[in-house]
């Protein structure tokens, strides 16, 4: 069978954990890497890999798109750069799947909303936060049985899996996340909170998830809808874990999740950075399943 | 430590009641409280006061509880009753953000404590250099710092100072530190700060070290203390500040307060406002001996009443878990997790 043939933007740990996965997935191939510096040792392990690579960033890239028959990229660069990216490709007829904060596509949590996206055919998704992707799954399980006025959620991260980037703009990883628990999870109000944790050894991604529902919670109803979707995520996510609850006390509802990563080229401990090019990668694998049957094709965005 | 004979050495003291305080009432202080206990602290001459949610900007959650008014409320009201004491506010990046510190700004908060767990300071880089554009008196607050090595602490307290932080705080969240541990920690930071940056100590009283531990950092270079009126705080409450003026006093250190004024103010406003006596009990004591955080205390008797393990036993493995400020949802989820453990708690739906 044939396979949907991907680039990758940015040569870092991201970058290089989505070739693992892409090499594991029946329908896509990792063949392009793009990175800036050539002396990167993400590049180098690329081509270990026998993947092609460029260190001219995405321009380096557009010259090959057509003849390798690219059609997915996957940006794992930075917000700041993303938009360019995206307008480059896009015009190529590339699909992007962005992984920075940029959020300029809709928003996509693989359980919730990818096949609303892909039945769209939209050229660019965006995969909000590592937090995002472990917790609105479940605010959805909650606000798909009644009403949510409130949710919270508090993701605790192991301090060697957040980079710098993260670092320097906590509050975007904030607003970012805030605003997809009610734009995507279904709450009327949303609030996001991360931890970052030194323990040693590394302890593995927590993620708490609140809901208060406007009226009296339907006790079984949401414990079946939250067993459910996890089990949905585990299909992409294996370490996907409930740890305790749903525990119900009046109106609230207290979810409390494990997330660990498959090791690929991330430690386990790092399930937040797993979940996200798991995610990544099941969001381009529903493209491709839907490219490979001829129901959609691709086609070149121009410049608005 | 003996007096300087010449000049009195200045102490600038930082009161917590209104902020470390709010732990200790559960988020219940209501604004005439509030008001009240800031008139009090302004007739004594204390120079700043720190009024938010116990956790800080965007502590207002289920995580952390809900006050009974927003930050920029109370901020307001205080605010407008005092004279002289200036108001800060705590921010936790990755709980509160900089549009809330504007809030605050607007409100009235003239300083911040910008907090991070102890060896996580890049964490408040954009926030530190957003409080110094305000123009507000920026203290880099490291969290736990019983948690990293007097050289650790060194070179996050030169982060903070590099991000433009002019106070760099050690901070005993647990109540853990001794002396000889404030004295090095502190002592290695007034060795790599610069001059005019300066340091303060936030000290809890979980093992009774509020006062020494204070005095033990002024010692090695500190000039800011935080302390609280009657202990007002979390665990068995922060560094008694009425007690530590009258320590200051009989010392020949000058903290500019009226002794008398702060001590009454404690025993007519403060113990009558406390829903339970703050002290070292066994719960405390655990934090400081275990090396808690201390705000976890009231959330562990809690999960000890739902869940029928005893509050010692759940700070215990917080510890040993390793769990860290902030982690209070954690609180509960040990809690079931150790019922089940025990045969306490099946695989029921948990409806309370």
């Amino acid at each position: 069978m044939s396979k949907i043939k991907c680039a990758l933007i940015g040569s870092g740990n991201i970058g290089t954990d989505l070739i693992y996965k892409l090499k594991r997935s029946p329908v896509l191939e990792p063949v392009w890497m793009v990175g800036i510096d050539p002396t990167s040792e993400g590049l180098a392990r690329a081509r270990d890999m026998g993947l092609k690579t460029t260190a001219e960033g995405v321009d380096g890239l557009l010259p090959h798109v057509a003849a390798d028959g690219i059609q997915i990229a996957f940006d794992a660069t930075s917000a700041y750069v993303h938009a360019e990216n995206s307008r480059k490709l896009n015009a190529l007829g590339v699909l992007m799947i962005d992984l920075t904060p940029a959020a300029i596509g809709p928003l996509c949590v693989p359980p919730v909303n990818l096949a609303e996206h892909a039945a769209k055919l939209e050229m660019n998704v965006n995969m909000i936060s590592c937090a995002g992707q472990a917790t609105i799954p479940i605010v959805h399980a909650v606000s798909r049985v009644q009403s949510v006025d409130y949710a919270e959620i508090i993701a605790s991260l192991a301090s060697k899996s957040v980079g710098p980037g993260t670092r320097a703009n906590l509050d975007e990883f904030t607003y970012t996340t805030s605003n997809a628990i009610c734009a995507v999870g279904g709450a009327k109000t949303g609030k996001a909170i991360a931890i970052v944790n030194p323990a040693e050894p590394p302890l593995i991604m927590r993620n708490t998830i609140y809901c208060e529902t406007a009226e009296t919670p339907d006790a079984a109803a949401i414990d079946a809808s939250v067993k459910e979707i996890i089990g949905r995520v585990q299909a992409y996510v294996p370490g996907y874990r409930l740890v305790n609850g749903p525990v119900f006390e009046g109106n609230r509802v207290a979810v409390y999740l494990e997330v660990a990563g498959l090791g690929d080229y991330l430690p386990r401990y790092a399930g937040n950075l797993d979940i996200m090019t798991a995610a990544a990668t099941r969001t381009a694998e529903m493209f491709a399943e839907e490219i490979l049957a001829g129901k959609i094709t691709l086609s070149p965005v121009k410049a608005a | 430590m003996t007096p300087t004979t010449s000049s009195k050495r200045r102490i600038v003291l930082h009161d917590m009641t209104l902020r470390d305080g709010m732990h200790a009432k559960r988020e219940q202080i209501s604004v005439e409280q509030m008001v009240k206990v800031a008139r009090g602290l302004d007739a004594a001459g204390v120079p700043w006061t720190q009024v938010t949610h116990g956790a800080g900007l965007g502590g207002n959650s289920l995580q952390h509880g809900r006050a009974l008014h927003s930050n920029e409320a109370y901020i307001a009201a205080v605010a407008e009753v005092l004279t002289k004491t200036k108001i800060s506010v705590l921010l936790i990046p990755g709980l509160g953000t900089m549009k809330e510190l504007e809030a605050a700004h607007a409100a009235g908060a003239r300083g911040v404590h910008c907090a991070t767990h102890c060896t996580e300071a890049d964490t408040a880089r954009q926030h530190i250099g957003f409080a110094r554009k305000l123009g507000m008196d920026t203290s880099g607050f490291l969290m736990m710092a019983h948690l990293n090595t007097p050289e650790g602490i060194a070179e996050q307290g030169r982060l903070m100072e590099s991000y433009g932080a002019n106070v760099v705080y050690v901070t005993d969240s647990a109540g853990y530190m001794l002396p000889a541990d404030v004295t090095a920690r502190i002592g290695r930071l007034r060795e790599v700060l610069n001059p005019e940056t300066e340091i303060g100590f936030h000290g809890h009283h979980n093992l009774g070290m509020g006062i020494a531990n204070s005095l033990a950092a002024i010692e090695a270079g500190a000039t800011r203390i935080d302390a609280s009126v009657a202990g007002l705080g979390a665990g068995a409450g922060n560094t008694p500040l009425e007690v530590f003026v009258a320590v200051c006093d009989r010392m020949g250190l000058d903290t500019g307060c009226d002794l008398f004024t702060l001590m009454d103010l404690a025993e007519d406003v403060i113990v009558p406002m406390m829903d339970h006596l703050v002290r070292i009990d066994r719960a405390s004591l655990t934090l400081g001996y275990a090396g808690v955080y201390s705000t976890f205390l009231l959330h562990a008797k809690r999960a000890a009443d739902k869940f029928g393990i005893p509050a010692r036993d759940i700070l215990v493995e917080l510890g040993a878990k390793k769990m860290i400020g902030g982690q209070e949802d954690m609180i509960d989820d040990t809690a079931m997790t150790m019922a089940k453990e025990r045969g306490l708690l099946g695989s029921e739906i948990v409806v309370r």
